[in-house]
């Protein structure tokens, strides 16, 4: 697996960091700004084209409604016809402007990003092969490159397109498209070598093949994607859609035929009430937004600084049954840390955390550093430099020890720590014998998934050499904080986690174990990990996961949803369906997060847009009908002031209610993570219910204010 | 026995009737569908037909199948009544005249049962046992058919095939209705419904009129007629008449058959699924559907007064039989229209408004509680599909039932299943109240006249078949239009219901977790029972307006 080696800890651009500290569990989204509202309005009164009305039929609808009553209102003018005609001019506006709002937040990234997207000139190498010392060099616009050229790129200098390096070591800030200022290490060969066009080189200097055509960078990408211009409807919208439509039809359908019912009745209505009747029953609400939660949901996953390559990623995300989940770097911190000191029999812990610790000082990997610092949180002693005469013995690959020799009044000591088998053959090479129990101490550490690390301690005195063991160190990898409870909430949602390490088994159960998740996958090959997302999925269940090496590439296209991370190769982006721009595998969880958000805010505000019908019956029939039938008079319990004044308060009501969502559509609705039934409740308890009852007092409030318009009385 | 008390062990009864052939039905009726074995009859029915009987079909076989067996039943039917007075036992009637023999064929091909003739004075011995109960068999069986094949939709995985049409009719009729019928006609025998093949009687009576009394194969008619929620009666008066229907226990039997079925598929639902709690949710769906529609319509019988003579009767008994009385009366509308069954014991028009009102929203709710036999479960899937689809979205995941994800194509089957009846129903309305000479067919005025056609309409596209009566629909333009609107109300919606049936059989199900909505907790019935009401309500909220609503409230 790749991802072990360092990986940037990454400070989340957007606002997605900070909201989660003030509310953990909550997925959140950016706030409107009724500014926004302002600019968008002219793009809103673009899309009145009847062209583009079309493709969104419910909206469609009311548009073609609108035309038919201002086409009425002319003929035939009166306060009444008109109200109506301006309010269902306006719901189509409103149902506009929901898009135009979303579409301008990615609009204004797209923005900043298009900035970057300077014109460069290219150095291109002729011919270049590797070990070329002195190529030949060309300068070409960035725009003329070719796939498979390559380029030269030196401090200061902007890379002129997405490629791979292929030879040399650079820092490059990539700001421009993480927002994070730290400079990352492009390097040729490995899973670091792929670099961006966009980006500018800090120091050295590197060759870079072309891997993308002008014009199909990432960063090109990047700006369709934020701009929604390659937006294409996903599966479950279709399906809504659909569903939406066939509801137009039906009360399209009804109120048409309500017309020979009326004569009958003696009631024939105007075209004005009848188009009135239409646009308040079908379902505008959600269609209205429809379109706008869908750019909203992508947007969401832009601001955590997500892009993900289509809409139906992003749904599939909250489809997701299994995640697949690295170890390191992802459950447990990357590396290995010291958590407990054994000291075998006769040794006290503070001899043994004393010696632990002056033979790490030399010791500079994270695993030698984490010894002295559990010496000096746990037993107080502080990092410090041995008295008299220290000669230090750093860690090597080779010795798999580290250590120090102490000379002090003409005695030598010889403090050592590292692999257990490295000690001991080291103690039994200056003559000495471990005691019976460190045997089985180190065993028992390794049968719990630990590392054991043993404290020799060689001393020569008066021409005398013992050499004893002090004890072990308890080397562990440690699950991040709050990993248990995350992996809980999880499977209450119904996710199956599984860790995915190149452990051995033993370790592999005992980390999944303290992490809590369901199942692991221990020394795991790129073919094993493909094998394991083919079965799960074969099972017909949704994988996602995350991975950043070249290696990953095949089980990153495989998967449902595979994420991958920014500082990984061309290969792995190319392959993956999301990439995470700051290069964090925990977001996986939060991005199946965003994708139920999506799903439930969609859901949430069509069964909104149903339950308000029934108000709106309540309203509309008797202004129809009471006076052709008194007895219908007892429908109007909300007491509406005039026939008139109920229908203009339902149509009124229809509008702003649009507005008054866009924040919601926007944001999405609250989510929690918990099990379907919970989930259901409360979303029925609020937007079906509520759906039921809000409108009910919201057409009572329009008619108390606009019974007092004259012409409405 | 007062008729409160009686009303009450008359339901009692019922319910405990339907509870106890519950599982033992349900489960009969899976294993016909399951069984790989075929009876003796069964194989020669087969080679006569030439059947394949191993082969599976694809849901386009399947419905081509129901369709072409329908057609040839509708074209049978139609040349029996024309030829009658050509056939044996004709009693001497001539041959039904063209609009009208088009309008029975279609109405008891799709177990509709709509009768816009009497047919103690239209048809022949012969047409109504060979023609007409014939058709009583095989459309509750293609029924029944056709919910296997969506039943089958949702247990099988990565297939195209949903089963075989002429396995399943031939099986349904031979091992279920058949036997069933038979001996529930012996029952209705002995209670004294009539059974022989005697012509016309005529009969002084004791003011000194004449009457004429026809005879015939009634009760064996008549058991098929409930059993297979077909209702269309060997006399005018259906299920009225004492020779149908002869007493209070004969009636209670006629309850029960008609329920009897619908109710118990949900049971065979649960067991071909695997999860008879799945069969228990949508089961208590149709009975609180069942159960609160009986009761609105009694309390209206009983207490919404609205006529001369209900005041001085101390009740809605105009149009009543004194030997049921308003409780049975009530069950039996109650039953009749929430099945597609359509017979009735009493006359609907007579109805108080809310009750008469309460008969056609019953019809409105598509037939699904229990609905027609197969149909009503099919018909309650498919709003169980929207119900699913809307809902499994508010907890966030493409949502699916039973393991099966419901995308673009399933709610493009489930939307126009949902749009189709309503459409029908609503253009005929209309259309009928547009034309003045259709209007004048109306016996009443104002809303009740409105009703009245409205009910022909919703009762033909919904398959029901009881009339409000109190409307001329013997013209060409009614069987016309009636007929239409009850075959396009019975293969439309197949038709989706077989697509939506080979779209879910591709799938791979998607197994169950936690973030699953569960399908079979209290909380879905409440949703469920919830969208199918709204939807209906926001359907026909104006229609209902205008008619029993502008005549109830004043």
């Amino acid at each position: 697996m790749s991802l072990t080696t360092d990986r940037p800890q990454p400070v989340p651009s957007g606002g997605g960091a900070a909201a989660r500290q003030q509310e953990p569990h909550r997925v959140s989204g950016g706030l409107l700004d009724p500014k926004q509202l302002l600019t968008s309005l002219p793009g809103a009164f673009g899309k009145l084209d009847p062209r583009i009305m079309v493709k969104n039929p419910v909206m469609f609808v009311v548009e073609v409604g609108a035309v038919l009553t201002t086409a009425s209102a002319v003929k035939d003018p009166g306060v009444f016809p008109w109200v109506i005609t301006v309010w269902l001019w306006l719901t189509a506006v409103f149902a506009n402007l929901a898009e135009a709002v979303a579409e301008g937040r990615g609009k204004a990234q797209a923005e900043t990003l298009r900035k970057t997207r300077t014109e460069t000139v290219a150095r291109r190498l002729v011919g270049w092969r590797h070990g070329d010392s002195a190529p030949a060099e060309e300068p070409v616009p960035a725009a003329g490159l070719r796939l498979g050229d390559h380029v030269v790129v030196e401090a200061g200098q902007v890379i002129p397109g997405d490629g791979d390096v292929v030879e040399g070591i650079a820092s490059v800030d990539e700001s421009a498209i993480t927002g994070e200022s730290a400079p990352v290490i492009r390097e040729s060969g490995g899973d670091r070598c792929a670099v961006t066009g966009g980006t500018r080189v800090l120091s050295d200097r590197v060759v870079v093949k072309i891997t993308s055509k002008p014009g199909e960078t990432f960063i090109d990408r990047m700006i369709a994607l934020v701009e929604g211009a390659s937006r294409q409807k996903t599966p479950n919208e279709i399906a809504l859609n659909i569903l939406l439509a066939s509801l137009t039809v039906v009360f399209l359908l009804a109120v048409v035929t309500l017309q020979p019912l009326a004569v009958y009745a003696g009631a024939e209505q105007s075209l004005v009430v009848l188009v009135a009747l239409v646009v308040a029953l079908i379902p505008t609400t959600i269609g209205a937004l429809l379109s706008a939660i869908g750019i909203a949901g992508m947007d969401r996953l832009v601001q955590r600084n997500v892009l993900a390559m289509s809409g139906r990623a992003v749904e599939a995300a909250g489809d997701v049954t299994t995640l697949l989940l690295d170890k390191t770097g992802t459950i447990t911190l990357g590396n290995r840390q010291a958590a407990a000191f054994l000291p075998v029999a006769g040794v006290t812990i503070d001899e043994l955390a004393d010696a632990a610790q002056l033979a790490s000082l030399s010791d500079e990997t994270p695993e030698g550093r984490s010894v002295v610092v559990l010496a000096e949180e746990r037993y107080g002693l502080r990092g410090r430099q041995p008295g008299g005469r220290a000669e230090f013995v750093p860690f090597t690959a080779q010795s798999r020890m580290s250590g120090v020799d102490l000379a002090e009044d003409g005695d030598r000591r010889e403090l050592r720590k590292g692999a257990a088998s490295a000690v001991l053959h080291w103690i039994e090479e200056n003559g000495g014998h471990p005691t019976a129990d460190v045997g089985p101490m180190t065993d028992a550490i390794a049968a719990g998934g630990g590392t054991p690390l043993v404290v020799g301690e060689v001393v020569h005195r008066d021409g005398r050499t013992t050499a004893t063991v002090l004890g072990v160190i308890h080397l562990k990898d440690v699950v991040k904080a709050g990993m248990r409870e995350r992996f809980g909430e999880l499977r209450r949602m119904g996710i199956r986690t599984v860790m995915i390490t190149g452990d051995n088994p033993l370790t592999a159960e005992a980390i999944a174990q303290e992490a809590g998740v369901d199942d692991f996958l221990a020394e795991a090959t790129p073919e094993d990990k493909m094998a394991l997302i083919k079965r799960e999925q074969a099972g017909g269940k949704l994988v996602a996961m995350t991975g950043d090496g070249t290696n990953d590439a095949p089980a990153l296209a495989q998967a449902d949803v595979g994420v991958a991370m920014n500082t990984g190769t061309s290969a792995a982006k190319e392959a993956g369906n999301m990439v995470d721009l700051d290069s964090d595998p925990t977001k996986l969880i939060e991005i199946v997060e965003i994708g139920k958000q999506l799903l439930i805010t969609r859901g949430a505000l069509t069964t909104f847009s149903i339950a308000n019908d029934v108000a709106k019956y309540f309203a509309i029939i008797p202004a129809m009908f009471a006076v052709a039938y008194p007895g219908l008079d007892k429908l109007n319990v909300m007491g509406l002031h005039s026939p008139t004044s109920a229908i203009a308060s339902a149509i009124i009501f229809n509008a702003l209610i649009i507005i008054g969502l866009i924040p919601l559509a926007l944001r999405g609705v609250r989510y929690r993570p918990s099990s379907a039934s919970k989930l259901l409740g409360r979303n029925i308890r609020v937007y079906g219910i509520g759906g039921l009852v809000l409108p009910f007092a919201g057409i009572k409030l329009i008619d108390l204010v606009i019974q007092f318009v004259p012409g409405l009385r | 026995m007062n008729d409160t008390l009686a009303g009450w062990l008359q339901i009692t009864v019922l319910i405990a009737a339907l509870a106890l052939t519950y599982r033992p039905l349900g489960d009969y009726m899976a294993r016909i569908l399951t069984a790989g074995k075929h009876l003796a009859v069964e194989k020669v029915l087969y080679r006569l037909g030439g059947v394949d009987a191993e082969a599976d079909q694809q849901w386009g076989a399947y419905l081509r199948s129901v369709l072409a067996f329908s057609a040839v039943c509708v074209l049978f039917l139609y040349g029996f009544q024309r030829l009658q007075n050509h056939l044996l036992l004709s009693l001497g009637f001539a041959p039904v005249k063209a609009d009208q023999a088009f309008n029975t064929a279609a109405s008891f091909v799709t177990n509709t049962n709509w009768q816009s003739y009497s047919g103690e004075v239209t048809m022949g011995h012969l047409v109504q046992m060979a023609g007409l109960a014939v058709q009583n068999f095989v459309s509750a069986a293609v029924g029944i058919a056709v919910v296997a094949a969506l039943i089958r939709g949702f247990t099988r995985r990565r297939t195209d095939r949903v089963g075989n049409f002429w396995v399943d009719l031939t099986r349904v009729v031979v091992r279920l209705l058949l036997p069933m019928a038979f001996v529930f006609a012996i029952v209705l025998v002995a209670t004294g419904a009539v059974q022989n093949f005697h012509g016309i009687h005529e009969i002084g009576t004791l003011v000194g009129d004449k009457q004429a009394l026809t005879g015939g194969p009634v009760a064996s008619q008549e058991a098929i007629k409930e059993l297979g929620t077909n209702g269309g009666g060997f006399y005018n008066a259906n299920s009225a008449h004492p020779f149908e229907n002869p007493d209070g226990t004969s009636n209670l039997l006629e309850i029960y058959l008609l329920l009897a079925i619908s109710f118990s598929l949900p049971r065979t639902f649960g067991r071909m699924v695997g999860d008879h709690r799945q069969g228990y949710a949508v089961l208590a769906v149709m009975g609180l559907i069942w159960a609160a529609s009986v009761a609105l319509i009694t309390v209206n019988e009983l207490h919404s007064v609205s006529s001369t003579a209900g005041h001085s009767a101390g009740g809605m008994l105009e149009g009543k039989e004194q030997r049921f009385g308003i409780w049975a009366s009530a069950l039996f509308a109650a039953s009749t229209t929430l099945t597609s069954t359509g017979a009735v014991n009493s006359f609907h028009d007579s109805f108080s408004p809310g009750g008469g009102g309460m008969t056609i929203f019953n019809m409105m709710l598509g037939e699904i509680a229990p609905g027609g036999t197969g149909s009503g479960l099919y018909g309650i899937l498919v709003l169980a599909v929207i119900a699913v689809f809307v809902a499994g979205l508010m907890v966030g995941r493409t949502p699916e039932y039973l393991g099966k994800k419901l995308g673009a194509r399933e709610m493009k089957f489930a939307s126009l299943y949902i749009l189709a009846t309503p459409a029908i129903v609503l253009i005929g309305t209309g259309t009928a109240m547009s034309l003045k000479g259709e209007r004048a067919s109306m016996l009443n005025s104002g809303p009740h006249g409105f009703s009245e056609v409205l009910y022909a309409f919703t009762s033909a596209a919904n398959n029901n078949g009881s009339a409000f009566a109190g409307i001329g629909v013997n013209t060409h333009w009614y069987n016309t239009a009636l007929g239409l609107a009850m075959l396009f109300g019975r293969f439309l919606p197949i038709i989706f219901v077989l697509a939506l049936a080979g779209s879910l059989a591709r799938q791979q199900p998607v197994p169950v977790t936690a973030g699953t909505l569960p399908t079979h907790r209290p909380q879905f019935v409440g949703l469920l029972t919830g969208v199918i009401v709204i939807v209906v309500g926001l359907t026909y909220f104006p229609a209902l307006a205008l008619g029993p609503l502008a005549e109830g409230l004043h």
